[in-house]
């Protein structure tokens, strides 16, 4: 049950300053090492990468693993130089994407 | 073994200091979101207190931590499996509660704030979880959803989040809704169970006290279906039920006319409080 993530970057902020990020997604990170009711294995199913960029520029990024709950929620730190966009993107095992961006006005 | 016991004699005495006080509710303010939200309402008329106060006021820092910030508070992620079933085909007339209703953040505002209202097919109150069955079972030609069960809980509270910081405020003119607010009400003064407690002990005469380890609240529904630490996303009338179970007595049934006249006249003590839902509650 993939929905539209959610993300929280502030409104503004103060050239150099440190900012808080912080994203969730809903996502059931199915690790393929369970089985059904029958005995068959469940098909693994984990959002496998999750990256941010800043004006094309790489902020955070990493590999997610099976052992890794629902819902992963990513909170980090970066620094403004200027007024961009932040681009978020959360990569699926069956290969959809899912994106979400959030622009920051630096005063 | 002299050290251990001085510091045994001090920590009862900090217990005996900090234990038995009175919890007040804290001077704080909530904004969920950029939204600010009321905690603190003037009573309606007849109310018994002079302010009503929201839960929120009566918890711990960390606890108001959660719902201040919605991607931290946990039960958010069951408002986002409420946004699905809300566009979720389901029935034989093909249609979701969308097909109808569009946009949940247009057509629902102000729902949560609302209800229960008056309802004339059953001239019964009406509560959102059954509006919801009623829409179900009329227009989309689906199953009702059993309490508690199916998405119900989830439903709900997408539908009374999108009501987030309006002041809660029921018609209490509309058809009978009067005689059920003064049902709801003996209700609530009823002292039942064998520990003979009713609603009004713990939440009118010892609110702001201490019980079982927890800061006793005046007991308000502004921010249901809530998210509880102790037992996760949780409805209104598993809460109820909860809390007339813990006072030993026969539990009436979800939505029976004794919970709907009770959660008609709670809703209306919590009257000008913001819909909180989903709130964060120990």
């Amino acid at each position: 049950m993939a929905s539209k993530p959610r993300i929280k970057v502030p409104k503004s902020a103060s050239a150099g300053e440190v900012i808080t990020l912080k994203t969730l997604i809903s996502h059931e990170m199915e690790s393929g090492q369970r089985k059904d009711k029958d005995g068959n294995p469940i098909p693994r199913k984990i959002i496998n990468k999750f990256t941010c960029t800043f004006e094309g520029q790489m902020v955070f990024e990493c590999d997610l693993d099976p052992a890794i709950s629902a819902n992963p929620y990513f909170e980090f730190n970066a620094k403004v130089p200027s007024s961009g966009t932040f681009k978020f993107a959360w990569l699926d095992d069956d290969g959809s994407v899912y994106e979400a961006e959030a622009p920051i006005e630096v005063k | 073994m002299k050290r251990l016991l001085i510091a045994g004699a001090a920590l009862a005495a900090g217990l005996a200091a900090g234990g038995w006080a009175t919890a007040e509710p804290v001077d704080d303010t909530l904004e969920i979101d950029g939204v600010p939200m009321i905690t603190r309402a003037k009573a309606p008329e007849g109310h018994p207190f002079e302010e009503v106060l929201s839960g929120w006021l009566y918890r711990e820092a960390e606890t108001r931590d959660l719902e201040r910030d919605s991607i931290e508070n946990p039960a958010m992620v069951s408002v986002e499996d409420g946004e699905v079933l809300w566009n979720k085909v389901d029935g034989t007339a093909g249609k979701s509660c969308a097909s109808c209703h569009g946009d949940a953040a247009e057509s629902m505002k102000g729902i949560g704030a609302h209800f229960p209202k008056w309802d004339e097919d059953s001239q019964k109150p009406i509560n959102v979880e059954l509006q919801i069955n009623k829409c179900r079972t009329e227009q989309m030609g689906a199953e009702a959803l059993p309490f508690d069960k199916g998405g119900q809980n989830e439903l709900t509270a997408y539908i009374k989040h999108q009501s987030l910081g309006m002041p809660v405020e029921i018609d209490l003119s509309e058809g009978d809704m009067q005689s059920w607010w003064e049902r709801g009400k003996e209700v609530y003064y009823t002292r039942t169970g064998q520990l003979n407690l009713s609603c009004a002990s713990c939440h009118e005469v010892n609110a702001g006290k201490f019980i079982r380890a927890d800061h006793l609240s005046q007991g308000q529904i502004n921010g249901f279906p809530v998210y509880r630490l102790k037992s996760g996303f949780t409805s209104l009338h598993n809460r109820f039920r909860g809390c007339i179970r813990d006072t030993r007595a026969e539990i009436p049934k979800a939505f029976s006319d004794d919970l709907m006249a009770l959660e008609t006249y709670v809703t209306w003590r919590g009257t000008g409080l913001s819909v909180e839902t989903p709130a964060v509650r120990p």
